[in-house]
């Protein structure tokens, strides 16, 4: 395993009383694909956002425990400004703004402080070429991304990620709203971005896991079942519990 | 299956007897393509009463506008636009430059604050807080009550108290406060119509609130807030009531906002009150008329070349 370069430890969340979270800790390698998986509501998605604190927007929401993010801790008073912009996220559903697609991929950049023009211009191009876009709309940066596909769009969201320069991807199930070939494409670019990046996606999809994941993790009623290599995970796992969830018996 | 004598596969009936019997319902077969039907009475009743409550919709409207304009039409002259009103020309101009003045001073008072108070409301204030909805209750309460309310409470306070007196100022003031729970309701719909998707994609960004607020929402709310600016830019035209006893029906331009000064609506009021200039009275209309149409269209226009951006 690589070095970790996110590393929580005992994370609870709370929604008013509501427990969502258990004292989760793991630690995640850097350039590495790790995917979160278990029945919904199970906490995945919750935990995935304590990451670059967008539960900070939902009223009474409060997270308990310690995420440690390259030596600096997360959940105290910091900068989330800056924190989002080392901590990049994508959505379920492609959210482009109603803009440009160069507007939307310089999003970012704008918004950290780049404004001249050739600087944001490369940002840009080296960003929809790392998320395999650029051939298919460069002559139509000029366009509004909502005229693109799905798929392009999703493309779109995570070339708008990565042009603020991320660490670190969160991916919250980007492939549930799509087709099997764009699925497919962003799951190709997965694996080419993980080099530069470190990618933790939450999925549905046990084959998406089994498939691209370095490793997985197993979220059940709010705690953490089993962490590990996914190839393991999948084929041999140590808890009945997770047996039961990716041989399907239930979830 | 089994081969018939006649060559052609047949199925095996069941040789089992069913162990529930199920009640065979004799029904008449409904044919997707039958040729007789019964007449569908209450639809076509239906239809024709839409269609009358329609036509007689249209044809008030219609009848309407024909009749002001067919009335003021004929007396629309150059005396009506002289600079200077005088007993004789009863000019409509101080009257036009006066509205077309309130209107943009009112606007510029009311908008800032009315989106400003929509931004804070939708944006900033939790969603649960009495003060949300205690400032929504009063929106709703202030939109419905009499203009001539909003006149006496202009007229007692910026009037009186403030010494603003009779004035054009006092006026503008009055009807900002009258517009303001409009331009505040239409922009915090507009921003509540938009998906917290875009919120989020802007934090997650890195994005702060301010960012968030002009970069991405405010430019998606445009189209609901100026349908706001729309209809009180309407409600500042027609508004007399709350004028007459605050900006005055003085028929001269207000070039100083202390000065009071007549609009268009109270120019027509005041012809009407005196009884004399019926016909002068129908050529204001149609110019109050035409300028309604004029900012529809400039609505209209702007919106089209907005959306188009984003399409």
């Amino acid at each position: 395993m690589n070095h970790s370069i996110i590393q929580a430890k005992d994370v609870c969340v709370f929604y008013n009383d509501k427990q969502a979270l258990h004292g989760i800790s793991m630690e995640i390698p850097e350039q590495s694909i790790t995917a979160l998986i278990g029945p919904s509501g199970c906490g995945k998605s919750t935990f995935l956002r304590c990451l670059n604190r967008m539960n900070d927007l939902i009223a009474n929401c409060r997270v308990e425990g310690s995420i440690v993010l390259e030596e600096e801790e997360v959940t105290g008073k910091i900068d989330v400004n800056l924190l989002r912009k080392r901590v990049g996220m994508v959505f379920q559903k492609p959210n482009p703004f109603p803009m440009s697609i160069f507007d939307n991929v310089a999003y970012g950049p704008r918004t950290h402080g780049i404004r001249n023009k050739a600087e944001l211009e490369k940002i840009v191009i080296e960003a929809l070429k790392q998320a395999s876009l650029y051939d298919e709309v460069k002559d139509d940066l000029k366009k509004s991304a909502l005229g693109l596909s799905g798929g392009q769009q999703q493309r779109l969201c995570i070339a708008r990620a990565l042009a603020a320069d991320p660490q670190v991807l969160l991916m919250d199930e980007p492939t549930s709203a799509l087709d099997p070939i764009s699925t497919a494409k962003i799951e190709e670019l997965c694996l080419e971005l993980k080099k530069r990046y470190t990618i933790i996606m939450v999925t549905h999809n046990l084959q998406q896991a089994m498939r691209i994941a370095d490793q997985t993790a197993f979220f059940y009623q709010g705690d953490l079942i089993e962490y590990g290599e996914s190839k393991t995970l999948f084929t041999n796992p140590a808890h009945p519990k997770t047996r039961d969830y990716v041989t399907g018996r239930f979830g | 299956m089994m081969k018939s004598d006649s060559g052609t596969l047949t199925f095996r009936q069941p040789d089992y007897k069913p162990l529930v019997k199920t009640p065979v319902y004799k029904k008449k077969k409904a044919s997707l393509s039958q040729t007789k039907t019964k007449p569908d009475l209450a639809g076509l009743l239906l239809k024709i009463l839409c269609l009358l409550a329609a036509a007689i919709g249209f044809g008030i409207m219609a009848s309407l506008m024909i009749y002001i304009l067919a009335k003021g039409i004929p007396y629309l002259n150059a005396s009506l636009f002289a600079w200077t009103y005088t007993t004789e020309n009863v000019s409509m101009m101080p009257a036009i430059l006066n509205t077309v003045l309130t209107v943009f001073l009112t606007l510029l008072i009311a908008l800032p604050a009315g989106i400003g108070a929509a931004i804070y409301l939708e944006e900033y204030a939790p969603k649960s807080s009495k003060f949300v909805s205690l400032v929504s209750v009063m929106a709703e309460t202030l939109s419905g009550i009499p203009s001539i309310v909003f006149g006496l409470f202009g007229m007692l306070f910026f009037g009186y108290t403030l010494h603003l007196g009779l004035s054009l100022l006092c006026g503008v003031l009055t009807l900002a406060i009258l517009v303001l729970p409009l331009i505040l309701r239409t922009s915090q719909q507009a921003l509540a119509l938009i998906p917290t998707s875009m919120r989020e994609a802007s934090y997650a960004l890195g994005a702060g609130r301010l960012q968030t607020i002009f970069k991405v929402l405010l430019p998606q709310a445009l189209p609901g807030i100026f349908s706001g600016i729309l209809l009180a830019s309407g409600r500042i035209l027609g508004e007399s009531a709350a004028l007459i006893y605050t900006a005055g029906t003085l028929a001269k331009v207000a070039f100083n906002v202390m000065d009071p000064g007549a609009t268009l609506s109270v120019h027509l009021y005041k012809l009407l009150n005196e009884g004399l200039y019926m016909n002068q009275a129908a050529a204001v209309a149609v110019v109050l008329f035409a300028l309604c149409i004029v900012m529809n269209l400039g609505h209209q226009l702007l919106l089209n070349r907005m959306t188009k951006g984003s399409k």
